[in-house]
């Protein structure tokens, strides 16, 4: 751990200042942070502690949704009244994450901006693009089995670990983002975190000095709301596949099939495709083909994850069944 | 004054039996348990000391080569940063368990990625952990290590091989046979606590706290690695947060604390991070085994075949025994047994719970499910058609056998459904579920060991040896012993473990800390009964002792008179050895459920019934028997050490990616204990308990993928990818 200065903020404002220091960042619960901070993987020279800004509200919107502050523990937006009533995929994506300690520090922006890793990103004296630009992918021909069949490139084929964010992206949030200078913006969930691309250490939109500072869900949509996680243990293991799913029928057809994945690619993914091809039809075997070809079709294996793509195929197939099952 | 007691005999007296404290086999809880979960019980790097100066291991990141130089410059000028040690007395592997020598020294010699060659300390860990970092360290690289088992010719390993009869035409004349090969991967110990020592140099004598299993033989190890008269040596152990044979010898830690303390003159510490634990101790072996079982038609075994290969690297005189309970489990013949080693550049094999059984039960255990299929018969039947009269290649009588019992009544208190196997009888909405059942096997050790039993004069009783409690309950059963043999409540009796300074214990390793230092205690307590009874005016036998009276109302105070009695007790292990086959035995049963799209795997319930001698106490056996079966589970579904193919470095390094079982992955366990005395095992008719509930749970469990899915893997761990390549389609 290289030695650091630690500043405690006590407004955005300050944070805004302390993160205009050289190699500054901020810290909230700290779960993936400071295990990089040790493993030497991230090394920042300042530390600005936002945990105090007063960003750990959750309350209704104006339009019928919720805003998540950035500060909610992963703990607390999973046992929140209304995420459990109107948008129990976030509820039970959260809680297939981690672990319950990790969950009770990890917070909501934090969750978003944990690193998209693996194996060789997280030790130092292994090649890896991402931490290290232009040393190499020590992946790619070494052990991949948790690794992105969709969405890669030869620079960087790690996935992104998280749960939390494949169910906002299922549920069309979005991120909202304080500027150093006072500006806000908004950005979708889907739009929040990058493939890798030549630019495999950017993980997601943040432009330097940027704090997240909540993330809103839209009004409830209701429908049946499913949180799969295919994985070799029952807890505390990234998922090999996930999807996070909310869908409706009438009449015997799908209304609504949003639908995002985890453990396939450096990002939650989300293919609006798969929607217009499942929406207006009744659900059934070939429909669910149709729709993991259209999920599928540009996936590529690098041996040992080959399995991912039946995989995830098949998740798809019992995700499917049991949801159109369940809103019948 | 010593009493020895070399057991060259049965000893079918059970003494212990005869005594009236009647705490023997009582579930009593561990007598540390408290200290330990208010954390008042110190492990090795928890001791305050003064002056404490903090070390990093740095690491090799080259395969195979020399250290050309170390610029020590590169951090001297860091904060807080002390000293660079490249000592050439640093180890860069541990010791195998009873090594009784130092380990590869050298560091500058680099024999695998991760490999130890240098200690920086610090003022504080964390100027350490930086500077560990930054140290710039030159290599001359040899390329071409050979990486992979496949990649070399390996070794015989001639002490293993067995050509009886002819295997090959009793396979081509067998009514049933089976040749398959099975493969595991590499295993870690992953104990919570990880290995940490802090070593103190007083300029002539070197004290270390260190978290160690067996300081009887460490002792000498860690004096041969840094030059010193054992007599200058003193190892502390007082508590120890798991071992599993990663803390068998002493490891890279110890060694290099003491180094630097010698040096710097002054205390110094050194934890190892998680993926140090995890790159430079100990590896299992993978392995790949290939059996051949030929039956007649009524599945009698005419011929047992189990070739296996495991690897190491060069030097290591350890190769998995994975053939160690094939040699004696079944019936058969014709026998064509063969163990290889490859010498590989992967980190350190070694020991790691249950070495051998724990990998070679599994395989032999599935390629016998298979055989019941084949031949159609429950596959409990064929177990129990198969248990030999006697040792089937030595000829030797077993010491005791309780498999036949452990079989039966296993499959009664599981609910066993008879017959043979017929996959995909039950789906529960995605959930196919189904029964395995295997045999369990392991055989039984024990070392010599010595304990001393003081009766104080206040009539209360301390117990002194340097054997050590790694969480299995050492405290709590000596006491037990002890108590049970002076006539006293065990809360009366202190058990001192842990400090080179006692008599020289066991060890724990094995499975054979129980019995041996058991024994040692067993003996010193015969002998402080002998001398009361002298006093008392009866003879030993017939001296009754409990809570602190003898049986015509007088108490120990007054027999002592004032006066502490000391005993030592000196176990050997004798010549009973070579006139008995010592083994364990049990059945392990499961239930599990396989999802039908995904191939995911979840143990419903498990049953393991064991039969090991006396129980000494039954509750921290039932606890060694779950802490097995939980091994058995992780073996079976998730553990797997990966290795990178190109510089054979350890890749799943942390418990993150290293998947041991999580509570979610371990339902209600049930442990039958088919109780028994077994005369030749030990004084105290104990056997190991320890090992046995992992040597072939896995194959349960695999077995019961096979019954619910139709998958039949070959390969563990069963993991997802595996389950859904070997499932049939719909």
């Amino acid at each position: 751990m290289r030695p650091f200065q630690y500043d405690r903020a006590r407004t955005l404002t300050d944070a805004a200042q302390i993160m205009q220091g050289e190699d500054a960042m901020a810290i909230a619960g700290g779960t993936n942070l400071l295990d990089l901070m040790k493993l030497q993987v991230e090394t920042p020279r300042e530390l600005a502690d936002i945990n105090r800004v007063g960003l750990g509200e959750i309350a209704d919107t104006d339009d019928g949704g919720l805003r998540i502050g950035a500060l909610a523990t992963n703990t607390a937006t999973a046992v929140h009244p209304r995420v459990r009533a109107d948008y129990p995929v976030l509820s039970r994506a959260i809680l297939a994450g981690a672990t319950q300690q990790l969950r009770n520090k990890a917070t909501t922006g934090g969750n978003l901006c944990q690193r998209t890793r693996c194996f060789y990103f997280m030790n130092i004296d292994q090649p890896c693009n991402k931490r290290e630009p232009g040393s190499g992918c020590g992946a790619l021909d070494g052990i991949a089995k948790l690794h992105a069949v969709l969405g890669a490139s030869g620079e960087c084929i790690a996935t992104y670990p998280g749960d939390m964010a494949v169910a906002l992206s299922a549920l069309d949030a979005s991120v909202e983002i304080n500027g150093s200078d006072g500006t806000e913006r908004t950005v979708p969930v889907r739009d929040f975190h990058c493939l890798p691309g030549d630019t495999p250490w950017r993980d997601n939109v943040l432009e330097p000095g940027e704090i997240i500072t909540a993330v809103t869900l839209p009004a409830p949509v209701g429908g049946t709301q499913l949180y799969r996680k295919v994985r070799e243990r029952s807890s505390y293991a990234f998922a090999l596949v996930s999807i996070a799913a909310i869908v409706e029928m009438e009449d015997g057809v799908f209304t609504r099939a949003d639908l995002a994945f985890g453990g396939l690619a450096h990002k939650p993914w989300h293919d609006p495709r798969i929607a217009q091809a499942l929406v207006g039809n009744a659900p059934s075997a070939e429909l669910f083909d149709r729709a993991a070809d259209i999920l599928l079709e540009d996936a590529q294996g690098h041996g040992e994850n080959d399995f991912k793509i039946p995989l995830a195929r098949r998740t798809l197939h019992a995700v499917l069944e049991q949801a159109s099952e369940d809103a019948a | 004054m010593s009493v020895h007691l070399k057991q060259d005999k049965p000893d079918t007296s059970n003494r212990l039996d005869d005594m009236k404290q009647g705490v023997i086999g009582a579930p009593l809880p561990r007598v540390e348990g408290m200290a330990k979960v208010t954390g008042t019980a110190p492990y090795a790097a928890e001791y305050l000391m003064e002056n404490c100066a903090e070390g990093v291991l740095v690491t090799s990141t080259i395969t195979r080569g020399e250290v050309t130089r170390i610029d020590k410059d590169s951090v001297l000028s860091m904060p807080g940063v002390i000293a660079v040690i490249d000592d050439e007395r640093l180890i860069t592997r541990p010791a195998q368990g009873t090594a009784n020598e130092a380990p590869q020294q050298k560091p500058k010699s680099v024999s695998y990625w991760g490999q130890p060659i240098a200690l920086v300390v610090a003022e504080t860990f964390e100027d350490a952990r930086d500077a560990a970092k930054h140290l710039k360290v030159e290599y001359r690289e040899e390329a071409g290590a050979p990486l992979s088992p496949d990649a070399v010719e390996p070794e015989e390993q001639e002490g293993e091989t067995v050509h009886q009869g002819d295997l090959a035409h009793a396979m081509a004349q067998a009514a049933h046979s089976v040749d398959v090969t099975f493969t595991t991967e590499g295993h870690s110990s992953a104990a919570m606590e990880p290995h940490a020592a802090i070593a103190q140099w007083d300029g002539e004598r070197l004290t270390v706290h260190a978290s160690l299993q067996m300081l009887n033989y460490n002792i000498t190890e860690l004096a041969d690695a840094v030059g010193l008269d054992e007599s200058k040596v003193r190892l502390i152990s007082r508590f120890v947060g798991g071992g599993f044979g990663s803390k068998l010898g002493i490891s890279e830690d110890v060694v290099s604390a003491s180094l630097a303390a010698m040096q710097l003159c002054r205390p110094v510490r050194v934890v190892l991070s998680r993926q140090q634990v995890l790159q430079c101790i100990m590896r299992r072996s993978e392995t790949t085994q290939r059996i051949r079982l030929a039956a007649d038609e009524n599945g009698r075994l005419t011929g047992f075949g189990h070739e296996a290969l495991v690897s190491n690297l060069p030097g290591e005189s350890f190769a998995e025994p994975v053939l160690q309970s094939s040699h004696f489990l079944y019936a058969g013949q014709n026998r064509e047994l063969m163990l290889k080693l490859a010498r590989i550049h992967r980190m350190t094999a070694g020991s790691v719970r249950a070495p051998g059984e724990a990998v070679g039960m599994p395989a032999l255990e599935g390629a016998m499910d298979v055989l019941a299929h084949e031949i159609g018969i429950d596959p409990v039947e064929l177990r129990l058609r198969n248990i030999p009269e006697d040792n089937p290649e030595e000829g030797l009588p077993f010491s005791s056998h309780k498999l036949a019992e452990c079989l039966r009544q296993g499959a009664e208190a599981f609910g066993w459904d008879h017959g043979p196997r017929k996959p995909r009888h039950t789906r529960e909405g995605e959930w196919w579920v189904g029964t395995g059942m295997a045999s369990a096997a392991r055989v039984h050790n024990v070392g010599e060991a010595r304990a001393r039993v003081t009766l104080k004069a206040d009539g209360t009783a301390l117990v002194e040896t340097d054997m050590t409690d790694i969480g299995t309950g050492t405290y709590t059963i000596l006491a037990q012993i002890a108590g049970e043999m002076l006539g006293l409540d065990p809360g009366k009796v202190l058990v001192d473990l842990g400090d080179t300074r006692h008599p020289r214990g066991s060890g724990s390793g094995g499975s054979w800390g129980a019995a041996s230092v058991g024994s040692a205690v067993y003996v010193a307590c015969t002998a402080l009964r002998e001398e009361l009874a002298r006093r008392a005016g009866i003879a030993e036998d017939e001296l009754d002792l409990s809570n602190g009276r003898t049986q015509a109302g007088q108490t120990l105070s007054q027999l002592l008179d004032g006066q502490d009695m000391a005993r030592e007790g000196h176990y050997e292990p004798g010549d009973i050895a070579s006139d008995f086959t010592a083994s364990g035995f049990g059945a392990f049963f499961a239930q599990v459920r396989v999802n039908r799209f995904t191939g995911e795997t979840r143990v419903d319930r498990m049953l393991g019934a064991f039969g090991f001698g006396r129980v000494l106490n039954h509750k921290t056996a039932r606890s060694q028997c779950i802490g097995g079966i939980t091994w058995s589970i992780g073996a079976a579904l998730t553990e797997a050490l990966e290795f990178d193919p190109r510089d054979g470095h350890l890749v799943n390094c942390d418990l993150a990616e290293y998947h041991v079982p999580v509570n979610r992955d371990v339902p209600d366990l049930e442990v039958l204990m088919v109780e028994e005395r077994d005369p030749a095992a030990s004084p105290i008719q104990a056997k190991g308990i320890g090992e046995l509930g992992m040597c072939g749970g896995a194959a349960a469990i695999g077995n019961a993928i096979f019954d619910a899915s139709g998958a039949r893997i070959f390969d563990y761990p069963m993991t997802p990818d595996r389950v859904l390549a070997a499932m049939p389609a719909d």
